[in-house]
């Protein structure tokens, strides 16, 4: 469930912008550039990369973490307390499927006890009714399910899983009766957006507080079903003039958050608030990331919990983080470009998936001497439709046979 | 349906702040802060004064009445300023009226 992070945006979110009487300031803007390697408000803890599903847009790396390098009980309740205590206020659960973990109602009570806030990224479909209870009384502030879809036939296809769908509602209506505050995120590629208003639709019944319209981000697993997952021109457009009308109509009832899918817009997305700014992530096995992509890119070395470093000296310090920080490691026509304090030059897991260079460009970028060959290497995908999907798992991913295909 | 969460302010209301809102101050950087899904925010000192009384048992009134005597101003102002902020704070989802337990 790693992809509804990929842009760092939701983190600092400037739609609550100051109105007259509140008195309240989104804390990011109030700080000035100085300050902004200070230590990040939120960090996403990879709990697991097992999970019961197999999205073929997972953002997981190909080379997935396996059950038994994943950090103990014990060692999560360390860096939980130490994200405490260097300033953390925010604690994104995560994974792989994070349900999947016996220790998850602990782990969240710890987080809880440690004064972190706590929000739980699911796939839901491992959560009863009982344990979605207990993770509540252990003081668990928000829930987020993704959604493949708005009925069985195209979600539990998307998800790899039969029933998937199902137990997904019912897992949202209990969240709703616990008063906890749900997310609706929808992940959209070229074969479900034809659902997009009825997903809008499903949102409201839920009596969700928010829905991410998150278009797939093309790295990891996704970027191995592009073909079958990248939508035409066409689509984005239809989508951009559902999302805006539904934005206005169910204004005060649904928030709308939406993604838009890099490779068809003019600039590239302000990847994670630029590479080490505000955010990282912590994989599984205990690696500090600045993405959960990054593990993608090879040639760098990411320190892990594990080390005898200290969070905070890893974010700091560590040679990965400080490569493509700031603006002085760009090459041109970022280095010149007046949009380089504002995109940081894009993603650097993408640059490095589509350039073979982590330090050039985002070819998502008009100006990316690879952007028209790229560009046009979408929409001639898009319009082939080669439906057929490659499947997430830890063997390597499974193609979909003829007998499943739109089962 | 979600239409109904947003409450109305009045003088009558006891507002708390809901699960997915924690008041808190942040030791690390020395602010109060407000957390919310997706969000930190930072509330100014009267915000963070008032928010500080929204317990779900005190009463709009009595927290006009508290400030009041405090800042030795004219009620009326007060309460005009009072209720505008916290029925802002509302619509934004960060307030929420104490639930009358059902059965
Ligand atoms: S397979 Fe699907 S549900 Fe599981 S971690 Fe990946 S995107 Fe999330
Ligand atoms: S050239 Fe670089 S800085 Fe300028 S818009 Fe493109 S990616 Fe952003």
């Amino acid at each position: 469930m790693s992809d509804i992070l990929t842009d760092g945006k939701a983190l600092t979110d400037g739609k609550a912008a100051t109105a007259p009487h509140d008195g309240l300031a989104v804390l990011e803007q109030r700080r000035s550039t100085a300050e902004t390697f200070g230590i990040p408000l939120a960090v996403l803890a990879e709990l697991t990369h097992r999970c019961p599903l197999q999205c073929p847009y997972c953002s997981n790396p190909l080379e997935l973490d396996r059950g038994g390098t994943e950090l103990t009980t014990e060692e999560w309740k360390k860096v939980l307390t130490e994200l405490a205590e260097i300033g953390v206020l925010q604690i994104h659960f995560s994974g792989g499927e994070p349900t999947a973990r016996k220790d998850l109602v602990e782990l969240v009570q710890h987080a809880s006890d440690v004064g972190l806030y706590s929000n739980l990224i699911t796939s839901a479909v491992l959560l009863t009714r009982e344990k979605l209870s207990a993770l509540a009384d252990a003081g668990l502030c928000h829930v987020q399910i993704s959604f493949q879809g708005n009925e069985p036939m195209v979600a539990d296809r998307v998800a790899g899983l039969k029933k998937a769908h199902e137990k997904k509602l019912d897992v949202a209506k209990w969240t709703r009766e616990l008063d906890l505050p749900l997310t609706v995120n929808a992940v959209m590629h070229r074969q479900n957006l034809h659902q997009l208003s009825d997903i809008i639709q499903m949102a409201v019944d839920l009596d969700a507080d928010r829905l991410e319209v998150a278009n797939v981000q093309y790295y990891g697993w996704a970027l191995k079903n592009r073909a079958a997952l990248m939508p035409t021109v066409a689509q984005i457009e239809e989508t951009s003039r559902i999302v805006e009308e539904a934005e206005v109509r169910l204004k005060g009832i649904l928030a709308i958050d939406y993604v838009v899918p890099d490779y068809y817009a003019l600039r590239p997305k302000k990847c994670m608030g630029g590479w080490g700014r505000q955010f990282f992530n912590i994989s599984p096995a205990g690696k500090i990331l600045p993405c959960h992509a990054a593990e993608s890119i090879t040639g760098l070395e990411f320190l892990s919990v594990r080390s005898n470093h200290s969070i905070a000296w890893i974010w700091q310090n560590s040679e990965a983080f400080n490569r493509y920080r700031g603006t002085g490691w760009m090459p041109e026509p970022c280095q010149s470009c007046e949009f380089k304090e504002i995109d940081f030059g894009g993603c650097r897991c993408q640059a490095f998936a589509l350039t073979g260079d982590a330090g050039n460009t985002d070819p998502a970028c008009t100006l990316s001497p690879m952007h028209e060959q790229i560009f046009k290497q979408a929409e001639q995908e898009a319009a082939a439709h080669q439906d057929r999907f490659l499947y997430r798992n830890f063997a390597g991913g499974t193609l979909e046979t003829e007998g499943e295909h739109g089962a | 349906m979600a239409l109904s969460r947003n409450i109305s302010v009045s003088e009558a209301s006891r507002p708390k702040l809901p699960r997915h809102a924690k008041l808190k101050f942040d030791e690390t950087r020395q602010v109060w802060v407000i957390l919310a899904p997706e969000r930190v925010l930072a509330p100014d000192e009267i915000a963070v004064e008032v928010l500080q009384l929204c317990d779900g048992v005190r009463s709009v009134s009595d927290m006009i009445d508290q400030l009041t005597a405090k800042y030795a101003a004219p009620r009326e102002a007060i309460a005009t300023d009072v209720i505008a902020m916290l029925q802002d704070l509302a619509d934004k989802g960060f307030l929420t009226e104490a639930r009358e337990k059902t059965s």
